[in-house]
């Protein structure tokens, strides 16, 4: 797990109480108990960690070009991101 | 048509944490007001308010609660907390309650610091519970989310008579067969840099002190809190055995329609009257007035005309006090906290001192309580709530 990972996945399990080393890649963040708030609230700490904006909205979870399934989906949606904006 | 009654009463504000404490610095004559203690404090004109000190918060608050809880919501919290406490209510009766709550400002320490950060220091992005956490009616919804209440919910806005109207309106709820119970009152926490600075444009804010009806009086102080009240059906309190405070037994409002922060004595007149019909009462069974009393030169001026006007050749025999000088003026929330005032008098035979009156000027015409509480019996009272927008509310209460 490199740093990008490890804080995305702190943030995530921040906003879920649960332990960050208890998180898998393939874990589905509703199960992880993240609500709508938790989400978006996640969503803004990631914004504010590395700097950039993430295209998500609330209304067509499923539409945009950032898949918020999985912990592993969204630490490579936040990497494309880093990436794009270096 | 059923009577209505407080059957539970909760509390924080300059003076103390909960009800106990407040009736007590009320009596004793105790000011809450004081250096402000907030952020720029030292760029404002006017640097004193009656300011929640020491409080040590919601016990058990999380930090998605704190995240959501704007300092005007968790007052309201913490009042409707200890109102639903005293009450005994169990969660079948809370089930079918509703909420209603006033405001002026709502979540405006919210505003305040998040426009600092879009535009003092340059951010370009604001947490994401913004909007449900400065919302005029977050009170009243985390209360009905608390305390599982399923009826109505909703906040009233009217300046300095919010909580009266709210209060007013759950009376009504109740004694017109809608509701049996209903949490009322008023939730203000305005004491930020921009708050005041707003007030102090109006220049009618003392830089010393709130001193109601005296001759030496140069303005209002602002305060904060919250008061809370379970109002019942008094049948429905009787049948559970619970121990009524006070009966609420009418309420009056209407507009000046002329001015738009110059008060009217005929306006306020006008709801005194109507107040006392809809509790069927007379002027002379009245035995306290807690007034609007702000300190202000214009509201004492027209509200002891109005009084006059409404008590006529007894004017001189009605004790009247402001607690506004103790717990500050508490914006949307001090209707609900001067009900408390109007306990003391009925439920304990205590009238409490108009805190920081020491001589009453001689054009107010009224018996002004100073100094040092005074022991009577009333059987009745009255609780003026007058506001900018030329907006009158005025509850009649009733021993029980």
């Amino acid at each position: 797990m490199d740093t990008l990972e490890a804080r995305v996945v702190d943030i995530l399990a921040a906003q879920a109480l649960l332990d960050p080393a208890s998180l898998r890649a393939s874990d589905d963040l509703a199960e992880l108990g993240l609500d709508s708030l938790g989400l978006v609230d996640a969503i803004f700490a990631i914004e504010e960690a590395f700097g950039i904006s993430v295209p998500f909205n609330a209304n067509e979870p499923d539409a945009q070009d950032f898949d918020i399934s999985t912990v592993g989906s969204v630490v490579a949606g936040v990497r494309r991101l880093v990436a794009a904006r270096d | 048509m059923p009577r209505v009654v407080l059957t539970g009463a909760g509390t924080v504000n300059a003076l103390a944490h909960d009800v106990p404490g407040t009736l007590a610095a009320l009596a004793a004559g105790q000011s809450g007001i004081g250096p402000l203690d907030i952020r720029d404090a030292g760029r404002l004109t006017i640097r004193i308010g009656a300011q929640v000190k020491g409080w040590p918060g919601l016990p058990g608050m999380t930090a998605r609660e704190a995240a959501l809880w704007d300092p005007f919501t968790r007052f309201a919290i913490a009042a409707a907390d200890q109102a639903v406490a005293m009450s005994g209510l169990a969660p079948a009766d809370l089930a079918a309650a509703g909420v209603i709550l006033g405001t002026a400002a709502g979540g405006i320490s919210t505003w305040e610091d998040n426009y600092r950060a879009v535009f003092a220091e340059g951010k370009d992005r604001v947490p994401p519970l913004v909007v449900p956490r400065l919302m005029q009616n977050a009170a009243p919804a985390h209360v009905s989310i608390r305390h599982g209440l399923r009826g109505p919910s909703f906040s009233v806005s009217s300046a300095c008579a919010s909580a009266s109207h709210a209060i007013g309106l759950a009376f009504r709820d109740i004694r017109e067969g809608r509701a049996r119970v209903i949490l009322a009152g008023g939730a203000e926490a305005m004491l930020v840099f921009g708050g005041i600075k707003a007030w102090e444009g109006l220049r009618v804010l003392s830089p010393d002190g709130c001193r109601p009806f005296d001759a030496d009086r140069n303005g209002m102080v602002m305060g904060e809190g919250a008061a809370v009240f379970v109002l019942e059906d008094a049948d429905h309190a009787a049948a559970r055995g619970a121990r009524a405070l006070a009966e609420i037994a009418g309420f009056g409002m209407t507009s000046d329609a002329g001015d738009i922060v110059a008060p009217s004595a005929e306006g306020a007149a006008a709801a005194m009257h109507l107040a006392l019909t809809d509790a069927g009462m007379q002027p002379g069974d009245l035995g306290y007035v807690n007034a609007h009393g702000t300190g202000t030169l214009a509201n004492d001026r027209a509200e002891a005309q109005a009084l006059r006007a409404v008590l006529g050749a007894g004017a001189a025999a009605v004790p009247v006090s402001s607690t506004k000088g103790a717990h500050g003026h508490a914006i949307g929330a001090t209707g609900a906290l001067e009900l408390l005032a109007c306990i003391a008098a009925l439920r304990d035979g205590v009238l409490v001192p108009t805190t920081g009156c020491r001589v009453v000027a001689p054009d107010m015409g009224l018996d002004v309580v100073t100094e040092t509480a005074r022991h009577a019996q009333p059987g009745a009272a009255l609780s003026n709530s007058f506001a900018f927008g030329g907006t009158n509310a005025v509850l009649a209460l009733r021993a029980v």
